[in-house]
């Protein structure tokens, strides 16, 4: 079946079997690597990205699912409106190895989109689907909740400026 | 990847939808898709075909009638714990949602594919139990009602017809003046699957325990309705007394097994402990403590 989306801003048509996954799409077919898979069964959130603006877990979305939805992924909000957010963490020790980073990324970004200032409650509430391993998240809350203090992440998800 | 795709659907409407499991009944029913996702090597190619019901406008939000709700299959666990209605009028079932995996879960998972999937570990299930809602059912022969507490037949097996679609839950008013408690028990509040998930409506008139409903889920094949502990209680001064009798019941009447989450042994314990911090939450004064338990 053939399927039109958007991803990143950019008109997309995928022709695929209608349960596979989003995942693949984006990485397979768009070389969008940076949207990793950590558990392939919707346990660990490394694969979120956002459908019409919400976070959701790509290896549960089928093509099927995907007509005329709009997809943002790390690619497309890390080098643009999230810059901010990955250079916090960075800087706050968010990031160690790695794998959940984009997920992160993402899920934090919807946050502090539809809440510009959330508790740290609220962060710990919004990240629950995204497991990290290395850092025990406290580098990962600081990132947060200083991006937002700051008021760096507001820029429009669907202006990226990539 | 199949050399002969399966045929998908994408109706926007129940007739539409309707006409597509008449001519195919054997056609997967998609909503959320967040368990049969994990079981898609089992399921591939998919074959007849799948048909995606996230597109039907008509069983999806939430609609207040006649003081109870109607809520569409396809509502997300997201839309109902944001729900207004259903926060001030049935706590519990938000509560739940809002356990109910993470927020990405959340903004997937309907309340119709709970239902439907019928896993005894649904964590929406055991409150519906308590909440005796019917259950809508429409397909090629028409639509009919499925009282809740008759929808769970076996293991992963339910009332729903192969050619049926689950369409509404209609929740009817709570008991006046009912307490309403959900408790869960997994390795971590979200995104874990339950070893014991708890669920209470329950009225107080005159000091004595009035209306009680008891449910649980991941200790029996099905989720189940607690008839002994809320037998066992029923009548008696709202305390310690009631609430000990009906844990102790609870653990009596339910089947648990051992699995990769958790042992039949520390489900009844986990049951009995929980029945009777739900049943002592609808005693005067303190509401008990929230220590280990």
């Amino acid at each position: 079946m053939r399927v039109e989306l958007t991803v990143n801003g950019q008109p997309v048509a995928f022709d695929g079997h209608p349960m596979e996954r989003l995942l693949d799409l984006l990485r397979e077919r768009l070389s969008l690597t940076g949207t990793k898979e950590g558990c392939g069964e919707g346990e660990c959130g490394a694969c979120s990205v956002l459908v019409d603006g919400e976070p959701q877990l790509s290896c549960l979305v089928p093509l099927l699912q995907c007509g005329g939805r709009r997809i943002d992924t790390i690619e497309g909000l890390a080098h643009g409106p999230a810059r901010a957010l990955v250079e916090g963490l960075v800087a706050a020790g968010g990031v160690q190895c790695g794998a959940c980073t984009p997920g992160i990324v993402v899920t934090a970004w919807a946050l502090l989109q539809s809440n510009p200032a959330p508790t740290r409650e609220e962060v710990a509430g919004a990240l629950a689907g995204n497991l990290c391993r290395c850092t025990g998240y406290e580098g990962i809350f600081r990132a947060i909740l200083q991006t937002a203090e700051s008021h760096e992440h507001s820029g429009k998800v669907e202006n990226p400026v990539s | 990847m199949s050399s002969s795709p399966p045929a998908a659907y994408s109706p926007r409407t129940l007739a539409e939808a309707c006409r597509h499991l008449a001519a195919e009944p054997r056609l997967v029913r998609l909503a959320g898709c967040t368990d049969l996702m994990v079981a898609a090597a089992e399921r591939w190619p998919w074959h007849p075909g799948v048909i995606d019901l996230t597109g039907i406008a008509e069983i999806r939000g939430v609609r207040e009638d006649a003081g109870g709700l109607t809520i569409g299959a396809t509502t997300t666990f997201g839309e109902l714990r944001r729900s207004p209605a259903v926060r001030a009028r049935f706590p519990a079932l938000a509560e739940a949602a809002a356990q109910i995996g993470g927020w990405q879960i959340q903004n997937r998972a309907t309340l119709g594919g709970n239902l439907a999937n019928a896993s005894p570990a649904g964590d929406s299930l055991p409150v519906l139990l308590a909440l005796e809602p019917m259950v809508v059912a429409i397909g090629p022969r028409g639509q009919r009602e499925i009282p809740y507490t008759d929808f769970h037949l076996g293991y992963r097996r339910t009332a729903l017809a192969p050619d049926e679609i689950l369409a509404w839950v209609r929740l009817p008013p709570p008991p006046e003046g009912a307490v309403q408690a959900f408790r869960k028990v997994g390795p971590r509040a979200a995104q874990a699957i339950s070893k014991v998930v708890v669920a209470m409506v329950g009225t107080v008139t005159d000091g004595r325990i009035a209306e009680l409903r008891l449910a649980a889920g991941s200790v029996a094949p099905t989720p189940v309705r607690l008839a002994r502990a809320e037998a066992a209680a029923r009548g008696l001064q709202a305390g310690p007394e009631a609430a000990a009798r009906a844990g102790s019941a609870a653990a009596s009447e339910v089947t648990p097994i051992d699995d990769v989450r958790s042992t039949a042994a520390y489900r009844a314990w986990a049951l009995e402990r929980l029945v009777r911090r739900l049943v002592l939450g609808l005693a005067p004064g303190p509401l008990p403590g929230e220590g280990p338990i």
